[in-house]
């Protein structure tokens, strides 16, 4: 897998995405966006909402849509 | 203190419900059918003479010394062998019986050594106090005969003497390595006065299927097996009760000592999850713990390329505090974290996670559980809702069908694996799922019904195809489904099975298991009686490690194996704590006790009693933190007792990560791996030196016992302590004992626990609470944890590690039974003698096709790295699959394994990496530079002239 962080986040999240694809559409996202929040740390998700932002290239529809749902990070 | 003697009944306990009703010696005794009379005795305080029974045996009748008289039956039955009956009276000291006895003795006494004062087990020797017993005063044969007291030892064994001379042949070391250890290692060879103990073939013990796991030694009533320890350094004179430090068993054990020198260790017969067993690893591999490469004093240095110089503990935290205050100013609070140490104790975890989640103010905390059973903590949770094993060790006494995925229990539990197979000789079935030939599918006395030998990577093909032969075969509990799970959720899940996509014909082109095997492995589970599973991490290591652990309990949920005795979902676990690191709150997201940080209702107890403010955001995992070091957000770190550098998959990346660190403290025995890149090393203690407790796999909680004073000072909590507060977060425990009373106020499955209650029931398996005073064998019955059980679905996703013309070969990682885990322990010790390095198993036809010879040296690679080793020509592989373990840093085997992981934890998927084998001269280039950089990163200043 790519060690550039970009790459392999957009790899993570699209995993988890696939992981949750048999589900209906909606609950999928809303599934992938849940573990998301509950498991990346805050600059992870920083850098996969920033790269959401910039057009998410990479992402599978599931987890573009989860990742463009979340929260915004919180500052420390 | 004294020593702990056990109290041996002669025989097995009976397990049946009736009781039957006698006299002995005048006095009324009942007891359960079916035990011997030997053991009533013993039950009513009369010790009938005995030489050849123990009752971790089976009784065998052959010494002749346990003779007794019954009234209105001719002759003098054994005692051992005679079950008791109803109104027998029975005399166990009559005129007769003595002479008979005394005749007995004088027999074996004639053909014994009668070297007593200088014999090994003097006044350990059931042979000289049974001389005693019968009153023997003189031998009227003499001692001129022909007899054996000229015969040799052998002492091929590292940690054991085998004294022929001394050999009663009273077979007990036969039947224990038949019975308790299951190997069959042992027999007598010869007839009648020829006859003698003979490992495999009259071959010398170390080169003979012995597997060293100390149960022939225990048995010994005579020093013709015994520690060399023993024969070296004298009896014991007080014993303590511990845990063993190795693998997830939780084996107990009597540490005897004599001062404060350990002299042997004894597996301990009230161990509930050991009873009485033990492996070589717990058993004898305890040498690390003395030996010349721990170190004893705190080190410092500014830059890994300087060598270290040795401080004061006062020096070195304060040096590690201000280091971590300066980092997390310039970079930020979270530019810091820690790991917590699965070999250490749970109050050491629990301290560690404090003092990161209260000292740092982040959450970057996680453990080695992340790099094995992150994954049976996701699965278990999302479908019981529960982080961990659902039945004791003992429960596998009542299984009918046993189902093993991903596991060597043989090797990587050992004691376990010797209690699985007493059952398996007692008529229950065995389905083995695993790539490889592992010991458990054919040995003595066991052969696996089935043996899936699938695809590396296939696991959830595999383990839904097993679904859908269930569903579509009719064998569904239905009853218990209803009753007991989320019936929406199951017929979806039903649905989703039942597809042909999902059938064995369908998934055997990825799985190579003909479809035939899984129709028969499934209906065999299904419907063979209480069918219980057990997994390890050739389960969890994968990219979809967490899909598969749920794909296994919805197999359980299925068919109704949950919920009681017999049945269950089992992990097992790999290292002495894994299961308590994470109930300790070592994960990132969670508190102790699995709680969500985000909680605010558990965060503000926690604030409450630790007196500050708590992130709620989770925390970096493990493999997160090299990508963050990397990157450049991530500074620095504490790390106690693991080795990342050797555990840890894509070693290059891993090392990149800490050489990019301005602070990484590294808390161990040894300098580790890890060290070589580490600005602070603070000396650890084994867990002879300290006290506190470790969880097993079963959630036995249990209590290690110091035996020593910590050779470097201080035990690990105290360290951790120290730190704490150099960074301003104030701790003030006097003992760890304390702490488990702060953690059993915080953990609700947690609050009945107390060492005052761990030292009055021995141990404990959580939760443990109100509504569980004494704790809890079995879980889920009547109903799970989340409720109603969560059946999901498990769609196979095959791996994007794939093989191709360049890495042609699928490689998979493990472990042996010798060696534990990065070998930090057990490369100190002789168990050296079985594993002195780390070799390739490959299949006769790829070695063929590569033209590699046994014992070859071989380069392995795959897109990560490569590494060179010996090969070893083995059909316990595949053709396509090699093999190797990861115990020793000169192979550095992760070095090839990739960053790919489980999708919902990062687990790593050391299970899978596509390589090429071929043949080399020597170590490659990473092994050459890794060498050199380990030597000069280990240099220590000599001591300036005063």
């Amino acid at each position: 897998m790519s060690h550039n962080s970009d790459e392999k986040l957009v790899y993570m999240a699209n995993q988890i995405a696939t992981a949750f694809a048999q589900q209906k559409h909606d609950a999928a996202v809303v599934a992938t966006r849940t573990h998301i929040a509950k498991f990346w740390d805050p600059r992870m998700r920083a850098k996969i909402t920033a790269h959401a932002a910039a057009g998410g290239a990479g992402l599978s529809p599931i987890a573009k849509e989860a990742v463009d749902g979340l929260p915004p990070v919180k500052a420390a | 203190m004294s020593l702990i003697s056990d109290i041996d009944y002669g025989t097995p306990v009976s397990k049946s419900e009736k009781l039957v009703t006698l006299t002995i010696d005048g006095m009324q005794v009942s007891v359960p059918e079916g035990t011997s009379i030997m053991r009533a005795a013993m039950e009513v305080g009369n010790k009938i003479p005995k030489l050849c029974a123990t009752d971790m045996l089976d009784a065998f009748g052959s010494c002749r010394l346990c003779l007794v008289e019954i009234e209105g039956r001719n002759g003098t039955p054994a005692s051992c062998t005679t079950p008791v009956a109803d109104g027998i009276v029975v005399k166990t000291q009559t005129e007769r019986l003595k002479q008979l006895r005394k005749g007995v003795m004088e027999l074996y006494i004639s053909d014994h050594p009668l070297d007593c004062l200088t014999c090994s087990a003097n006044g350990d020797c059931e042979l000289q106090e049974m001389a005693g017993v019968v009153g023997l005063r003189d031998v009227r044969y003499g001692y001129e005969g022909e007899n054996h007291t000229h015969l040799g030892k052998d002492e091929s064994n590292p940690y054991f003497t085998y004294e022929k001379s001394k050999c009663i042949v009273c077979n007990r070391c036969v039947r224990a390595c038949e019975e308790v250890q299951g190997t069959f290692a042992l027999t007598i060879s010869g007839r009648g006065f020829d006859s003698r103990v003979s490992p495999g073939m009259n071959e010398p013990f170390l080169t003979s299927e012995c597997v060293s796991c100390g149960a022939c030694v225990q048995s010994c009533p005579t020093a013709t097996l015994n520690e060399k320890s023993m024969v070296e350094i004298g009896t014991p004179e007080h014993a303590v009760v511990t845990t063993c430090a190795y693998c997830g068993v939780g084996c107990a054990f009597k540490a005897e000592m004599r001062g404060d020198e350990l002299v042997r260790m004894v597996p301990y017969k009230d161990g509930k999850a050991n009873r009485g067993h033990s492996c070589v690893k717990g058993r004898f591999a305890y040498g690390y713990a003395t030996h010349q490469d721990r170190i004893l004093k705190p080190m410092i240095r500014s830059s890994i390329s300087e060598p270290w110089q040795e401080v004061t503990y006062e020096e070195a935290i304060q040096y590690a505090a201000s280091e971590f205050k300066r980092i997390q100013e310039k970079y930020g609070k979270r530019a810091v974290g820690g790991i917590t140490s699965s070999r250490c104790t749970n109050e050491e975890t629990y301290l560690v996670q404090k003092l990161i989640r209260g000292g740092f103010g982040n959450n970057n905390v996680d453990t080695c559980a992340r790099v094995c059973h992150s994954p049976t903590g996701y699965g278990l949770s999302q479908t019981y809702g529960t982080s961990a094993g659902t039945q004791d060790f003992d429960s596998v006494e009542q299984s009918d069908v046993v189902l093993i995925i991903g596991a060597n229990p043989t090797d990587g539990h050992p004691v376990f694996g010797s209690r699985l197979k007493k059952r398996l000789r007692e008529g229950a079935k065995l389905i083995v799922v695993d790539p490889r030939r592992t010991d458990i599918v054919r040995s003595p006395h066991i052969e696996a019904a089935f043996h899936l030998a699938l695809k590396p990577g296939t696991n959830v093909a595999i383990v839904t195809a097993l679904a859908h032969v269930i569903v579509t075969e009719g064998l569904v509990n239905e009853a218990f489904v209803r009753e007991r799970c989320d019936w929406e959720d199951f017929q979806e899940w039903a649905a989703f099975v039942a597809d042909e996509r999902h059938s064995p014909e369908a998934v055997e082109k990825y799985t190579k298991v003909p479809a035939e095997l899984v129709r028969g492995a499934a209906r065999l589970y299904a419907t063979g009686g209480n069918g219980a599973i057990y997994y390890g991490l050739g389960v969890t290591e994968h990219s979809q490690g967490s899909t598969t652990v749920m794909a296994i309990a919805n197999l359980a949920m299925a068919t109704g194996n949950i919920g009681r005795e017999g049945v269950g979902v089992n992990p097992l676990r790999g290292q002495n704590n894994v299961q308590g690191s994470c109930d300790m709150g070592s994960f990132p997201h969670e508190l102790p006790g699995y709680r969500h940080i985000s909680d605010d209702a558990t965060r503000a107890a926690f604030e409450a009693m630790w007196g500050v403010h708590l992130d709620d955001e989770p925390g970096l995992r493990i493999p997160n933190m090299f990508d963050a070091a990397v990157e450049g957000t991530y500074k620095g770190m504490y790390v106690q007792g693991e080795d990342i550098l050797q555990s840890d998959p894509d070693t290059k990346h891993v090392s990149a990560g800490l050489a990019a660190l301005e602070c990484l403290v590294v808390q161990d025995l040894f300098l580790n791996e890890t060290a070589n890149y580490a600005h602070v090393f603070l000396p650890g203690c084994t867990f002879l030196e300290k006290d506190g407790t470790f969880t097993n796999a079963e959630r036995r909680i249990q209590r290690v016992r110091k035996v020593m004073a910590p050779k470097n000072g201080y035990a690990d909590w105290e360290v951790t302590q120290m730190l704490a507060n150099a960074l301003g977060f104030k701790m003030d425990y006097a003992h760890p004992g304390a702490i488990m009373d702060e953690i059993a106020a915080l953990t609700p499955s947690f609050t009945g626990v107390s060492y005052a209650k761990l030292d009055e029931l021995g141990s404990v398996q959580w939760p443990c609470n109100e509504k569980a005073p004494t704790g809890t064998p079995v879980m889920h019955i009547g109903g799970f944890v989340r409720g109603k059980g969560k059946f999901m679905l498990t769609e196979y996703v095959p791996t994007d590690e794939k093989t191709g013309p360049r890495f042609p070969l699928l490689l998979t990682t493990g472990r042996i039974l010798s060696q534990y885990n990065v070998g930090a322990q057990t490369r100190r010790t002789a168990n050296v003698a079985w594993h002195p390095e780390d070799v390739l198993e490959i299949h006769p036809s790829d070695a063929e096709n590569r033209g590699i010879h046994e014992g070859d040296y071989v380069k392995l690679e795959s897109r990560s790295g490569s590494t060179s080793l010996k090969a070893v020509i083995s059909e316990r592989v595949a053709p396509g699959v090699v093999y190797t373990t990861f115990h020793h840093p000169v192979t550095q085997a992760n070095v090839v394994t990739t960053d790919f992981s489980d999708w919902a934890t990062n687990c790593p998927e050391y299970k899978v990496t596509a390589v090429q084998v071929s043949r080399s001269n020597g170590p490659t280039p990473w092994q050459e530079e890794y060498e050199d950089l380990s030597r000069k990163s280990r240099r220590i200043a000599a001591e300036a002239a005063e």
